[in-house]
């Protein structure tokens, strides 16, 4: 199997520089970093020239940051998978993202090992949920009572194991010690948490959106 | 003109003197125009039209001509000399006005002859003087007003003015437009009043007059409005600028002062910048933060905001936390294994939750200080995750104190960096877990009478009619489950609204 092709977009060249050098030092050689950009444009030009497998995106920039980089590409490059890296945490930044197409969202602060871990889920097709992702992807489809805003079941709602596999999630929980807590396999685990995250980027419930903008979490 | 040795005013513009090359006459013509930025010609129209207005040109050239001081500029010097004075119109000095512009000037000035001529021919001799008063009135009045004006004013209407003066397409028609009005509701005014007719002509006149006056200055006047909105906008963001920085001086600087004395140890780096992100995160994103819009609101408000009764079962649960929590000393330690824990520092005590460091209203407020305080005592990473909210009540002050015994166990016994905390509030209990990879132990193997896990943790949930349950194994880290009931109206109703 041919490494994962990862490239780099931040506008600190420093984060990049750190971030490859940690990948580098694993000596994993499941993953290969192939470029980077330091804004939002070189990384639409480069990333469009020549599509690598998975994108490190940062949320935060100047232009729009890291959803004017989705926007751009994500229409375009179905093939192409964006995990989004960040110190910000606030939620309206996270489930902006996500809702931009990113699969998955991890804090700046994770180690090289997850991030390697996480680069190369994301690139098999799974989700990558951080245990605060997780936490606001339960609070923004909490059971409270706003059954008005729940258009389509299908998507407004989460089924009970999802909820379940989200709140492990949110404890801190990996994907195989949730499925040995569960009595799951691990590819239901996955199979769960894509359905999360699709509905998440995909639900037109009018809470989600607005709790992502009123709330400000730490 | 010469560019070196130009004169200037004190905020910037040319100042008003006679230049030696450039010149016709006295060359007061030439130092005006460069003075207000205008072209020369447009000057010298307006002396010979003033000129008109009973000789008001003449005088104010005159006047200029004497009190205006001459300046010797750098350019060469050959030609003086070469022609004294030669005729009315010219005066070839050193480098004087280039033959063109000359025969201009020139020819400008024959112009205003013929039309003088012209006009005492045809008997208007009388009427020429006619706008020297308004003309005198305003300019004195305008001297008085940019008299009293202050710099930041004067410089304002400078720019302005050389808006005004040099002005795009658009602005010329309108400029134009609003000339046309004006002279053309003075001749009406004037043939009004000489024909004795009725104040219907002097009311057209007025209004025409307005109209033209309005023309020409409301969308001057409309840029100064603008121009004092961004003024207050800049000082507004200069403000905020200034906050910012202070903020960042007062914490993230004096952090990094702290890290470079401290660089040798690494946990106590790690302390630093950990207890540092927290803070600007707290002031960045937090609900009382920098970037939140109730921040204003909040600021004054919050301290009167908690009630004395939570604060009394706030401040007793950490004392019986501290009574009867961990006694410190590692053979009493509730947990058996290693024994490589932090030993105590100074700020875990008693003395440590002084007052000065607010209650926190509700259950996640409360998650996230005690994290930050083991985080701060013990040098590791803690992660609060907390799922809907509830206002603090003394039984969830008990699930946050037990909750803060967990983790301190996590950070001194399991022997890992990073402790996972997660809390909610759902379906009528409060829980939090606590979380870690570390070493694990045998729940069974603990004796009853440890009293960290006993006291701390088991019998505080219990005596607020909660559970407390302890998952964990030697190698497979721990997790201590912790839940209270919490009454359903107490719940904050997060998307309810």
């Amino acid at each position: 199997m041919s490494p994962c092709r990862v490239f780099l977009v931040d506008d600190h060249a420093l984060f990049r520089a750190g971030v490859k050098a940690e990948l580098a030092n694993l000596g994993d050689e499941r993953i290969e970093v192939v470029g980077e950009a330091g804004s939002v444009n070189e990384a639409i030009v480069r990333i469009g020239a020549d599509p690598p497998d998975v994108v490190l995106l940062d949320v935060h920039m100047p232009d729009g940051g890291g959803r004017a980089v989705l926007d751009q590409l994500h229409p375009t490059l179905p093939g192409v998978v964006f995990l989004a890296l960040s110190v910000s945490d606030a939620a309206e930044d996270v489930i902006n993202v996500i809702r931009g197409g990113a699969r998955g969202y991890v804090t700046k602060t994770i180690s090289g090992r997850e991030l390697a871990d996480a680069i190369v889920r994301v690139a098999a097709g799974d989700a990558v949920f951080s245990p605060r992702l997780a936490g606001f992807v339960l609070d923004a489809f909490s059971d409270k009572p706003s059954a008005a805003s729940v258009s389509d079941p299908e998507l407004d709602l989460l089924s009970p194991r999802e909820r379940e596999v989200l709140r492990l999630l949110a404890r801190g929980y990996t994907y195989k010690e949730i499925a040995a807590e569960l009595f799951i396999s691990v590819k239901t685990v996955e199979t769960h948490a894509s359905s999360v995250l699709r509905k998440t980027q995909m639900s037109n419930r009018h809470a989600l959106s607005r709790w992502a903008t009123e709330r400000r979490l730490v | 003109m010469s560019s070196s040795e130009i004169l200037r005013t004190p905020d910037g513009m040319v100042a008003l003197v006679r230049p030696l090359d450039g010149r016709v006459l006295a060359g007061v013509a030439a130092g005006v125009a460069t003075h207000l930025r205008l072209p020369v010609g447009v000057v010298r129209v307006a002396f010979v039209v003033l000129s008109l207005m009973a000789g008001a040109g003449v005088v104010a050239y005159a006047l200029l001509w004497i009190f205006v001081p001459q300046v010797q500029s750098d350019g060469p010097v050959a030609g003086a000399g070469t022609g004294a004075v030669a005729g009315a119109a010219g005066a070839a000095l050193p480098r004087a006005a280039a033959p063109a512009e000359r025969r201009q000037a020139i020819g400008i000035a024959t112009l205003g002859v013929a039309i003088l001529i012209a006009a005492l021919a045809l008997g208007l001799g009388r009427y020429m003087g006619v706008l020297v008063a308004p003309l005198a009135v305003v300019a004195i009045g305008g001297a008085f007003i940019w008299r009293e004006a202050d710099e930041t004013r004067r410089e304002r209407w400078r720019r302005t003015a050389a808006g005004f003066a040099r002005p795009g397409r658009a602005a010329l028609w309108r400029i134009v437009g609003g000339i046309t009005l004006v002279i053309g509701g003075l001749a009406v005014f004037a043939v009004g009043q000489l024909d004795f007719a009725a104040a219907r002509s002097a009311l057209i006149a007025v209004l025409l007059t307005l109209v033209g006056v309005a023309v020409i200055t409301v969308p001057w006047l409309a840029r100064l409005v603008r121009d004092l909105g961004a003024e207050r906008r800049e000082r507004i963001r200069q403000r905020e600028r200034a906050e910012v920085a202070a903020h960042l001086h007062d914490s993230v600087l004096q952090t990094l002062a702290l890290i470079q004395r401290q660089s040798a140890d690494p946990r106590e780096v790690q302390r630093l910048a950990r207890s540092q992100e927290r803070e600007l995160r707290a002031w960045l994103y937090g609900p009382a933060g920098y970037a939140s819009e109730a921040r204003a609101a909040d600021g004054a408000g919050a301290a009167g905001g908690w009630t004395e009764a939570w604060t009394e079962a706030w401040v007793a649960a950490w004392v019986g936390g501290e009574s009867d929590g961990w006694p410190g000393g590692e053979s009493t330690d509730g947990l058996p294994g290693n024994d490589g824990g932090t030993p105590r520092t100074t700020s875990y005590s008693a003395g440590s939750q002084t007052p000065s460091q607010p209650c926190p209203q509700t259950l996640a407020a409360a998650l996230a200080q005690v994290s930050g305080e083991v985080e701060d005592a013990y040098a590791i990473t803690i992660e609060p995750v907390v799922v809907g909210d509830a206002p603090m009540t003394p039984h969830l002050a008990a699930l946050v104190a037990a909750a803060r015994e967990a983790m301190v166990n996590a950070a001194k016994h399991a022997g890992v960096q990073e402790v996972s905390v997660y809390g909610e509030v759902e379906s009528g209990a409060a829980s939090v877990f606590v979380r870690d990879r570390g070493s694990g132990f045998d729940p069974a193997a603990v004796s009853p009478d440890r009293r960290g896990l006993a006291e701390s943790i088991r019998g505080r949930m219990q005596r607020h009619g909660g559970t407390a349950q302890v998952r964990s194994s030697p190698g497979s880290g721990t997790e201590i489950v912790l839940s209270v009931p919490v009454s359903a109206d107490t719940v904050s109703a997060d998307a309810a609204d």
